[in-house]
């Protein structure tokens, strides 16, 4: 899963996509997800980082993270 | 020292649905360049730009060119005998053929102007845009012309609603079948006459690009922005520019295929699986071009330049992600300007 490379996110987790011109606020867990995205970081290493920093069982976070990841693809975020 | 020019510009109507005069003379007044003094010129007294501090240093009332170019022509020549004018920057659709054809004259009296040729601004006229875009290449809705209602059945068969009802100079509106298309072109037909465009409407996100020609087939600026919130007219309140590099080589294009010369603004529908449209080319710079300027492209200060037979550099970059957001607000005047401006014409 790769983000479209021209897609900033701020410290606050505001995000903009310049090619369409939308812009999202992202919480804490989305912006590390976006953060964990834009270092290429596999989706193995993410849901291993939030397993073992968060109250979440692998299978949940697999579920929510699958969630996330179409809204950025219907969002047109990712590649 | 920078030299100063007197430039004459219309479209002072700051209103709802705004010309786009005040921001080409805010543009201006930013020139790195030059210096200037600005000649407003009005058609209504209660044009907005009139009355607005550093705006225009002079306003002159000038007829409707439906009155006829000639009375037209001997109001700028008595104006420019008082001011001297340098570049004249008509704004106005509706104006933009009557200078056109008086460019020769204009010159004679001494007063530049930087527009596009009569074939560039008949070729792109919304009944031609379908042939224009085959000519060039250029991926554009499905379109046709209407002059009577009897024309309103046989769509059917050509379109799947809905369609776009457009005026030839302004307004578009969606109907979803023919009693719908029958009231818009009506509304349409009486403000505007015929023939009334019917269009294949595209879905996906409307975008728009600010551009300008030097006529050889160079562009010389070139800044896309998406509305972000649009009155009830469909005129764009706030916006902000965008990084996408297709609309950039699909104006480049067009301005090479066509060697466009002046301002422009395409309108351009973009889809989902990310095709673009071409669906209304307007063959003057827009109102919202001073986000161009806000952005890093001081676009009508280029187009004097053009203007005054200068061969201006092209603009390389711009701002991402620069917005602009329109607001309202109450100006005080006093009865006497009003009474100035519509005894003597001037103010």
């Amino acid at each position: 899963m790769k983000l479209k490379k021209n897609i900033a996110v701020s410290e606050t987790g505001f995000l903009f996509d310049p090619n369409s011109g939308e812009s999202f606020s992202l919480n804490e867990t989305g912006k590390k997800i976006l953060q964990f995205l834009k270092e290429e970081k596999s989706e193995n290493q993410i849901s291993e980082w939030f397993v073992k920093n968060y109250e979440v069982d692998q299978a949940t976070f697999e579920n929510n993270f699958n969630d996330f990841i179409t809204v950025l693809q219907n969002f047109r975020i990712t590649e | 020292m920078k030299p100063k020019y007197t430039i004459a510009v219309t479209g002072l109507n700051n209103t709802d649905n705004p010309g786009p005069g005040v921001p080409v003379i805010r543009a201006l007044r930013e020139a790195k360049e030059f210096d200037v003094r600005i000649i407003g010129l009005a058609y209504e007294n209660l044009e907005p730009g009139i009355y607005m501090e550093n705006t225009a240093d002079k306003v002159y009332q000038i007829p409707y060119p439906s009155t006829g170019s000639d009375e037209l022509m001997q109001r700028i020549e008595y104006i420019n005998s008082k001011e001297d004018i340098d570049v004249l920057i008509p704004n106005f659709d509706a104006e933009l053929f009557t200078f056109m054809m008086s460019e020769r004259k204009l010159k004679e009296m001494g007063i530049q102007t930087f527009l596009p040729t009569i074939k560039q601004f008949e070729e792109r006229h919304k009944s031609e845009l379908p042939e224009y875009g085959k000519k060039y290449g250029l991926d554009i809705p499905f379109s046709k012309a209407i002059t009577n209602l009897s024309d309103i059945n046989n769509i059917q068969y050509e379109f799947e609603y809905p369609v776009l009802v457009k005026g030839k100079f302004y307004d578009a509106y969606l109907a979803y079948n023919p009693a719908q298309v029958t009231e818009f072109f009506n509304k349409i037909s009486v403000k505007w006459g015929v023939p009334v465009i019917i269009q294949q409407f595209i879905r996906g996100t409307e975008v728009n690009v600010v551009a300008l020609g030097d006529g050889k087939g160079n562009t010389i600026g070139v800044v896309p922005m998406r509305k972000q919130y649009i009155t009830d007219k469909g005129k764009a309140w706030g916006g902000i520019t965008l990084g996408d590099e297709n609309l950039i080589k699909i104006t480049k294009n067009l301005i090479e295929k066509t060697k466009w010369r002046g301002g422009m603004e395409l309108e351009i529908i973009k889809t989902h699986t990310d095709k673009y449209y071409i669906i209304e080319i307007n063959p003057r710079i827009p109102a919202w071009v001073y986000l161009a300027v806000g952005a890093g492209q001081n676009i009508p200060e280029a187009l004097v330049k053009l203007a005054l037979g200068e061969k201006p550099e092209a603009f390389k970059s711009y701002d991402i992600g620069k917005m602009f957001i329109r607001y309202s607000y109450d100006l005080i005047g006093d009865i006497s300007q009003f009474e100035k401006l519509s005894l003597t014409g001037e103010l």
